[in-house]
C-alpha cells in the first residue's frame, strides 16, 4: 500500500524539476547577450532549410516534356543491314536449284551433275527401297505398312503431347539395340539434337571443357547452358590435360564448390570442320583420371565409321559404355531427317523432360522415321556399304592428295574431305574467290562441288576456306576418277 | 475430402472475375459489351492513334477461388511427400523408379479410330478424307526427291520445291518473302540470335513458349518481360526503355524488339495485336509475332491473327509461325520484308548449318496450304476454316454453360480447362481415356502451380457429333471430380452471333436448328 501512495509523489517531484529546468533555461535565454541569440537563431534556420529544402535528385527528374522529346528522338537501328542482291547464298537460293533425287547423281536446273557435295554417304537418301517403306508396295510385314497412308506425314504434337506414334519407339528401340546402349532419344532436328543435350545437363555454375574446333550445334548448345567454358586447342590433348590439371588444383582449393560442380568435356567424333577425328582412346583416359564426363557428337561418324557403321567408338574398338552421351544426326549417312543421343537410362532420360528441343518441338514425322528404321535395316543388311565407302575414301583421298597446289585435310577414312589451298594467301576472301571459281567451272564440266559454308562472324574458330568433298559409297572408281581430273582440271585453269 | 471443400468455397469467395491472379486487366463481360455497344472499335483514340476496326474477342480469366488453392497447395504438399516416401523405398529397394515411355506407348491406340478425341493440336485435317489428295502428293514427291536432303541450304540443300513454298508462303500471309526452315522450335531459337544482340532490348510476353525465351537468351540482348498481354504494362516497358536507355551506361537502345505469340500455347488467349502494333508504331520497336498456334486456324481466311484482326501484315516486322499444326507438317517459316528475308537468307544459322526441309514434308505443306487458299479449286479449305470456328465456339460456349473455368479468348481453338488440383489431373487423363476421348493435361512447371490445366485442341475435322460426345464425357468427368468451379455469370458469347456469322461465311449448317 505505502510502495502505491508513493508514485503520485514521486511524479510530482520529477515534474517540479523538470518545470524547475526549463524555468532556468529561458532566465539564462533573458540573460544571454543579444549577438548570441541571434546566432543561435541563424543557426536554427540554416538547420530548417537544409531539412526541408528540395534534393538534388528532385531537379534530375525528366520533366514529361523532355520525355516526350527524348521519345520523339530516339531512332532505333534497322532491324536488319541491307544485303547484297549478288550475294552467292541468296543467288544460289534462287537459281540453284535441285530437281529431283540426291544421290550419285543430281539434278540442277534441269541438268545432271555427278554429285560430291550432299552428305548422302551411304546414298540412303532416294534409295527405292526406302521410298517403298514410307510410300507405297512395301507391305509384307506388318510394322512396315505404306506409313503415310497409315499415320499421315506430320505428327501434330510434341512427344509428351499424343505426338509419339508407334514407329518414333521403334526406331528408338532398334537404335538402342544398334548402338548397344541402354536408351535412345530421338530429335526431330539433328541440329537441335546436341544443342537441346548440354543444356539439359551442364547448368550454370558448371564447367565444359571444349575443343575450339567443336561445330556450331554444339557451340550453340554451351552458350545456352551459361556453363564455365574452357577452349582447348583442336586435338591438343596437352592443352586439355593442362586444363583439367589447373581445375584440379583449383578443386582442391575450394572442395565445397568443387563437390557441386558437374565436369564435362564436349568433343566431336568426327570434326565437321576439319574432317579430322578425335583422339578418343586418350580422351577417355583422361575422363577417368580428371573425373569429367563425355560427350560425343557423333554427327557425322554415325554410320559412315566403323565394320558396322557404329561410328567413332567402333573405329577406335572402344567400349561404348565409357561415353556419357552421345549424340548423332539421321540427316547424313541414314538421309532421313532428325538426330538422336544414346546412352545409359539414367542419363538418357533425363532428356524427356529437360531437353527443350524434345518437349517443346513436334515430334519427327513418322513417314521420316520409317525411312530411317528402313536405313538401319539396309546397313545392317549390307555391310558391304560401308566397305565400299571405306574403300571410296581411301581411293579418292589418294589420287586428291596427287593435286598440286591444293591441299587434303582429313583422314584416310574420313567421309568428309577439305580441299585446300596448298599455298594459301592472307586474304580470306581472295582464296575464297579462288575455290568458288574452282566450283563455278566443275559445275561446268558436269561435277557439283561445294564450298564449306560457315557463318564466318559466329563462329568460334574459323577453318581456311576450301572445298568440300563427300564421299558417298554410290560413287564408282570411274566417278571418282572423273571428279578428281576435273578438279585438277579446273584448278590449273583457275590459277593460271 | 475435396469435393466438400468445392462447394463451401464455392459460397464463401466472392466472384471476383475478369481478372487473374497478377496478370489480367480484362473485366468478365464489359469487353464483350463494348464488342457489341462499339461496334468492335479499339478504344486507343486518346492516345493520338488511329482507332482501327477490329474485333475484340471475349476473353477472360476467372480467378482461382481461395480454398481451392489451398487444398491445390496442400494437394502438393501430400504428392511431395509422397514422392519422398516413394524415393525412400527405392532406395531400399523396395520398388522399382517408375517407367517414363508406359504411358506414352498407349496412345497409339488413338491415332485414327476413336471416335471423339480432342487433338492435342489444332489440325485442321482430318486424315481418313484427306489421305486422296495430299498424301498422294506426299507420296509423289518422296518418289521424286526421296527423303533427306543430306546438305544445308547454304551449300546443296536447295529444292524446287523448297522456292515454290516460300513464294506461296509469301503470297498466304501478304509479306514480300518468306523463308522455312526444319523445325519450329529452331525457327525461334536459332533465328532470334541473327535478329537482335547484345545491346538490343526484347520485351517478352511472360507466358512465351520455351522456344522464344531460348532464343531470346542466346540471342544476348537485354531480356524485360511484361505481364501477359497487358498492354498497360507493355506501354510502360517501352516508354521506359526509350527514355532511359540501357542500364547503367543509359545508352539508348539499338533496337527494341516486342515479342509475342498469335494464340498463347497454355492460355487460349489471343494476343491483342492492333494495339500491340500502335504502341510499336508510337515507340518505334519492332515486333516479332510468332503464329505457331494461329497460323491456318484463326481468321476468316485462316491466315492467322493478323488476318483475324484485319491488321497489315506489313506492320509485323517478322511472320514466325509453324508447320506443324495447322498444314500437318514439320518444320517453322519467317515472313517479312524482301529485305529481312534475305539477311536471314545469308545469315541464319538453320539456314547455314541445318538440312533443309525434306522434299515430301515440304509436298505436304504446300499441298494443304493450297487447299486453305482455295487454289485447289474447291472450297474445301475455307469449309474447314469455318468448321472450326464454329466448333470453337461452340465448344467454349457449352464448357462455360456447364461451369468449368475456361481461360482465354472465344474464339482460340486452344481451350484451356482448370482443374488445379494435382489429385485430379492424372484422374481427369484417366477417365477421360477410359470413355475414348484424348486430352493433354498440364500442371507445374508448365503452368504455375496452383493453375493445372487441361488443354484442349479443337480440329475442324471434328464433328458436332463428334464434340457433343466429347462434351459428354467432360461433363461426365468434370462433375464426378467437382471440378465445375466457375461462379462467374455464363459469357453471352455464342456461335450464332450475328458479328460471327457474318464474319465467316460458310458456317456448317448444323448450327441452324439443331442446338
Amino acid at each position: 500500500m505505502a510502495g502505491v501512495s508513493a508514485d503520485p509523489v514521486d511524479a510530482s517531484v520529477t515534474s517540479r524539476e523538470a518545470a524547475w529546468d526549463l524555468y532556468e533555461m529561458i532566465q539564462a535565454c533573458l540573460q544571454a547577450p543579444s549577438y548570441h541569440l541571434l546566432f543561435e537563431a541563424v543557426l536554427i534556420v540554416w538547420i530548417i532549410q537544409l531539412l526541408f529544402v528540395k534534393s538534388y535528385k528532385a531537379k534530375a527528374t525528366l520533366t514529361e516534356k523532355e520525355k516526350e522529346e527524348l521519345i520523339e528522338d530516339w531512332r532505333p537501328e534497322p532491324l536488319v543491314p541491307e544485303v547484297d542482291p549478288e550475294h552467292p547464298v541468296l543467288q544460289d537460293m534462287e537459281n540453284r536449284l535441285i530437281d529431283g533425287k540426291i544421290g550419285r547423281h543430281v539434278n540442277i536446273n534441269g541438268k545432271t551433275y555427278l554429285n560430291v557435295a550432299s552428305m548422302n554417304f551411304l546414298g540412303m537418301s532416294g534409295r527405292v527401297d526406302i521410298e517403298a517403306s514410307i510410300s507405297t508396295e512395301y507391305s509384307q510385314a506388318e510394322v512396315a505398312i505404306d506409313t503415310v497412308k497409315k499415320y499421315g506425314v506430320g505428327s501434330c504434337g510434341p512427344r509428351g503431347f499424343y505426338g509419339t506414334v508407334d514407329v518414333h519407339l521403334e526406331l528408338e528401340d532398334k537404335l538402342a539395340e544398334f548402338m548397344g546402349v541402354e536408351e535412345v532419344i530421338m530429335y526431330s532436328y539433328g541440329l537441335a539434337t546436341i544443342s537441346s543435350a548440354i543444356p539439359a545437363y551442364s547448368k550454370r555454375g558448371d564447367i565444359i571443357f571444349c575443343d575450339e574446333g567443336v561445330n556450331f550445334s554444339i557451340q550453340k548448345g554451351l552458350v545456352a547452358s551459361r556453363s564455365k567454358i574452357y577452349f582447348f586447342k583442336h586435338n591438343d590433348l596437352e592443352d586439355l590435360e593442362g586444363l583439367l590439371k589447373a581445375q584440379e588444383r583449383e578443386d582442391k582449393q575450394n572442395p565445397k564448390k568443387a563437390k557441386v560442380t558437374r565436369r564435362f568435356l564436349v568433343v566431336e567424333g568426327l570434326y565437321m570442320k576439319y574432317g579430322d577425328f578425335c583422339p578418343l582412346p586418350k580422351l577417355v583416359e583422361l575422363k577417368w583420371k580428371y573425373k569429367v564426363r563425355i560427350f560425343l557428337d557423333e554427327t557425322l561418324s554415325f554410320g559412315t565409321l566403323g565394320a558396322t557403321g557404329r561410328g567413332i567408338t567402333e573405329h577406335y574398338g572402344i567400349s561404348i559404355d565409357n561415353i556419357d552421351l552421345m549424340a548423332a544426326s539421321l540427316e547424313h549417312a541414314f538421309g532421313s531427317y532428325g538426330g538422336f543421343c544414346c546412352g545409359r537410362s539414367y542419363v538418357v532420360d533425363h532428356q524427356r523432360l529437360s531437353g527443350l528441343g524434345y518437349c517443346f518441338s513436334a515430334s519427327t514425322p513418322p513417314m521420316l522415321t520409317t525411312a530411317a528404321i528402313k536405313a538401319l535395316s539396309i546397313l545392317q543388311e549390307n555391310p558391304e556399304l560401308l566397305t565400299k565407302l571405306h574403300d571410296n575414301i581411301r581411293y579418292i583421298y589418294e589420287k586428291l592428295s596427287k593435286i598440286n597446289g591444293l591441299r587434303v585435310m582429313g583422314e584416310t577414312v574420313s567421309p568428309m574431305l577439305f580441299l585446300q589451298l596448298a599455298g594459301p594467301s592472307d586474304n580470306r576472301e581472295l582464296d575464297k574467290a579462288i575455290l568458288r571459281k574452282i566450283v563455278q567451272k566443275a559445275e561446268e564440266q558436269g561435277v557439283v562441288l561445294i564450298l564449306a559454308a560457315y557463318l564466318e562472324e559466329e563462329e568460334h574458330t574459323l577453318p581456311p576456306p576450301s572445298i568440300r568433298i563427300s564421299v558417298s559409297a554410290e560413287l564408282t572408281h570411274n566417278d571418282i576418277d572423273r571428279v578428281v581430273s576435273v578438279i585438277d582440271d579446273c584448278y590449273q585453269n583457275t590459277v593460271s | 475430402m475435396a469435393d466438400e471443400g468445392v462447394d463451401v468455397s464455392a459460397v464463401g469467395v466472392p466472384t471476383r472475375n475478369g481478372f487473374k491472379n497478377g496478370y489480367n486487366s480484362y473485366k468478365n463481360g464489359q469487353t464483350n459489351q463494348e464488342a457489341k455497344h462499339q461496334n468492335g472499335c479499339s478504344k486507343n483514340g486518346k492516345n493520338g492513334l488511329p482507332p482501327k476496326i477490329h474485333p475484340k474477342p471475349f476473353e477472360m480469366f476467372e480467378q482461382t477461388p481461395l480454398l481451392i488453392a489451398v487444398l491445390t497447395y496442400l494437394g502438393y504438399g501430400i504428392l511431395i511427400l509422397f514422392g519422398h516416401l516413394h524415393d525412400l523405398m527405392c532406395q531400399l529397394g523396395m520398388t522399382k523408379p517408375p517407367v517414363a515411355t508406359e504411358t506414352v506407348k498407349e496412345v497409339n491406340l488413338l491415332a485414327e479410330n476413336s471416335t471423339a478425341s480432342i487433338w492435342p493440336h489444332t489440325i485442321i485435317w482430318d486424315l481418313p478424307k484427306m489421305k486422296a489428295h495430299v498424301l498422294k502428293q506426299a507420296k509423289l514427291t518422296t518418289k521424286q526427291y526421296g527423303c533427306g536432303v543430306c546438305s544445308s541450304r547454304h551449300e546443296l540443300g536447295n529444292l524446287a520445291i523448297h522456292k515454290e513454298l516460300e513464294d506461296l508462303l509469301a503470297e498466304f500471309v501478304g509479306t514480300e518473302a518468306a523463308i522455312t526452315f526444319g523445325m519450329g522450335f529452331a525457327t525461334n531459337s536459332l533465328n532470334m540470335p541473327t535478329l537482335v544482340g547484345k545491346g538490343c532490348l526484347i520485351l517478352s510476353d511472360e507466358l512465351n513458349h520455351a522456344s522464344l525465351v531460348l532464343g531470346s537468351r542466346l540471342s544476348g540482348a537485354s531480356i524485360r518481360v511484361f505481364k501477359h498481354n497487358s498492354m498497360k504494362d507493355l506501354e510502360d516497358k517501352l516508354r521506359n526503355a526509350v527514355i532511359f536507355g540501357q542500364p547503367r551506361t543509359h545508352r539508348p537502345w539499338k533496337k527494341i524488339l516486342i515479342v509475342v505469340e498469335g494464340i498463347f500455347s497454355m492460355e487460349g488467349s489471343i494476343v491483342n495485336l492492333p494495339d500491340i502494333i500502335a504502341l510499336k508504331k508510337k515507340y518505334r520497336a519492332y515486333l516479332y509475332l510468332d503464329e505457331a498456334h494461329s497460323i491456318g486456324a484463326l481468321g476468316p481466311d485462316g491466315r492467322g491473327v493478323v488476318n483475324y484482326y484485319n491488321c497489315d501484315p506489313s506492320d509485323v516486322d517478322v511472320m514466325m509461325g509453324t508447320f506443324t499444326k495447322s498444314f500437318g507438317g514439320a518444320g517453322g517459316y519467317i515472313a517479312g520484308s524482301k529485305k529481312l528475308i534475305n539477311y536471314l537468307r545469308a545469315s541464319s544459322h538453320s539456314c547455314c548449318y541445318a538440312s533443309s526441309l525434306p522434299g515430301p514434308v515440304v509436298a505436304q505443306i504446300l499441298t494443304s496450304m493450297k487447299i486453305i487458299m482455295g487454289k485447289d479449286g474447291t472450297d474445301d479449305g475455307m469449309k474447314r476454316i469455318c468448321q472450326l470456328a464454329w466448333n470453337t465456339r461452340y465448344f467454349r460456349r457449352r464448357l462455360h454453360e456447364m461451369g468449368f473455368i475456361v481461360y482465354g479468348s472465344s474464339d482460340s481453338p486452344v481451350i484451356p480447362v482448370l482443374i488445379y488440383c494435382p489429385g485430379k489431373i492424372a484422374s481427369f487423363s484417366r477417365f477421360c481415356y477410359e470413355r475414348g476421348l484424348a486430352v493433354v493435361v498440364v500442371g507445374f512447371p508448365a503452368t504455375p502451380i496452383i493453375e493445372s490445366r487441361s488443354r484442349l485442341c479443337l480440329s475442324a475435322a471434328h464433328t458436332k457429333e463428334m464434340l457433343d460426345e466429347a462434351l459428354d464425357i467432360i461433363q461426365e468427368i468434370g462433375s464426378k471430380l467437382t471440378m465445375k468451379y466457375s461462379r462467374a455469370p455464363v459469357p453471352s458469347f455464342s456461335e450464332m452471333d450475328p458479328e460471327f456469322r457474318v464474319r465467316y461465311k460458310m458456317l456448317p449448317d448444323t448450327a441452324n436448328g439443331k442446338d
